[in-house]
């Protein structure tokens, strides 16, 4: 069996092919998803990649969130399928409000591109399933706006409800309790700030994304199959 | 009738502003001493047509509850020009 992954694509993406090709390195079919189109048609999972979308005019995905695939998107994640939104995908599905929080500028006003480490905080999200709780993981992160900021009320509901996926060992860009990636409460939609893809090819800064990738194509099999209830506002509208 | 609008947005506060910080820290180095509290934001200018004021201000806030502010960061000041004076404020 194949998992099946549709990729959506903005105008200003531009990591759609890295995750393409580091899905397909594990196994994966994969589809990209144009942003005007209303569904996201048979698939195991979504990811939104990273890039700049729709120039990332006014505040980074604050345009992408009104991008008619979005709707399909969210109703896609409402009905429990696995939604990954990394860097700038992980930036829409704050400001489409899948996820808590928001992304501010770098504590530093630097754009960064550095290798990091970061600890694998809750395993109950389609990101990490696979991986081992507490287990360290060098990802590479590329960004100017990963700060990762929410309310103190928010804060403490999403730590105490296990919600941050990942934690950077050494906070790099000033993100409230060096959160990297967050999970909504279900655990089926996740987003992070670091690039699992780029770090998915030993010819590259290693393979430490492999295993977050291998989970979110589990959630992605575990998907196919389940009967899709027809959501309000889907497809026909 | 047009109602001219001002919105301005600025960072919650709390929250860091590291490039109202770095502009701060500058001042003093070109002899502006005693400047505090420098916040940089966003401001938006537009008009409107709507039948009064207070719908154009209305107007105005929708827009910033639902694209020109993210209310997790930002807050949203909205300013209308040319009030008539029965609704300015």
């Amino acid at each position: 069996m194949t998992a099946d992954v549709g990729i959506v694509c903005f105008p200003g993406s531009n990591c759609e092919h890295d995750v393409a090709q580091a899905l397909q390195g594990l196994g994966a079919s994969t589809r990209f998803l144009w942003h005007g189109a209303d569904q996201v048609g048979e698939i195991g999972a979504v990811v939104i990649p990273g890039g700049f979308a729709h120039g990332d005019y006014l505040r980074p995905g604050a345009i992408a969130r009104f991008s008619p695939i979005m709707r399909a998107v969210a109703n896609f994640a409402v009905d429990g399928g696995p939604v990954l939104g990394i860097c700038n995908g992980f930036q829409v599905l704050t400001e489409a409000g899948l996820l808590p929080g928001a992304l501010t500028r770098n504590i530093g006003l630097r754009f960064i591109c550095q290798t990091v480490e970061c600890t694998v905080e809750s395993v109950a999200s389609v990101l990490t399933s696979a991986a081992t709780p507490g287990s360290v993981l060098r990802l590479p992160i590329n960004h100017y706006e990963g700060n990762y900021t929410c309310d103190p009320a928010t804060l403490a509901e999403i730590e105490a409800r296990g919600q941050i996926v990942l934690r950077y060992r050494e906070n790099p860009n000033g993100a409230m309790n060096a959160i990297a990636g967050v999970r909504n409460p279900t655990g089926n939609v996740v987003g992070l700030m670091p690039h699992p893809e780029r770090a998915s090819d030993p010819l590259g800064v290693g393979t430490d994304g492999v295993v977050l990738l291998q989970s979110l194509l589990v959630a992605a099999l575990a998907r196919r199959g389940v009967s899709r209830r027809p959501a309000p506002g889907d497809a026909a509208s | 009738m047009n109602y001219g609008i001002v919105v301005e947005i600025r960072g919650l506060t709390g929250l860091a502003d590291p490039e109202g910080l770095a502009i701060e820290r500058a001042l003093p180095s070109l002899g502006f001493a005693g400047v505090e509290g420098v916040h940089v934001g966003k401001v938006f200018r537009f008009s409107v047509d709507a039948p009064s004021a207070a719908e154009a201000r209305r107007t105005a806030q929708e827009m910033c509850d639902r694209l020109l502010a993210n209310p997790v960061i930002e807050r949203a000041e909205i300013r209308v020009l040319d009030d008539p004076p029965e609704s300015s404020t």
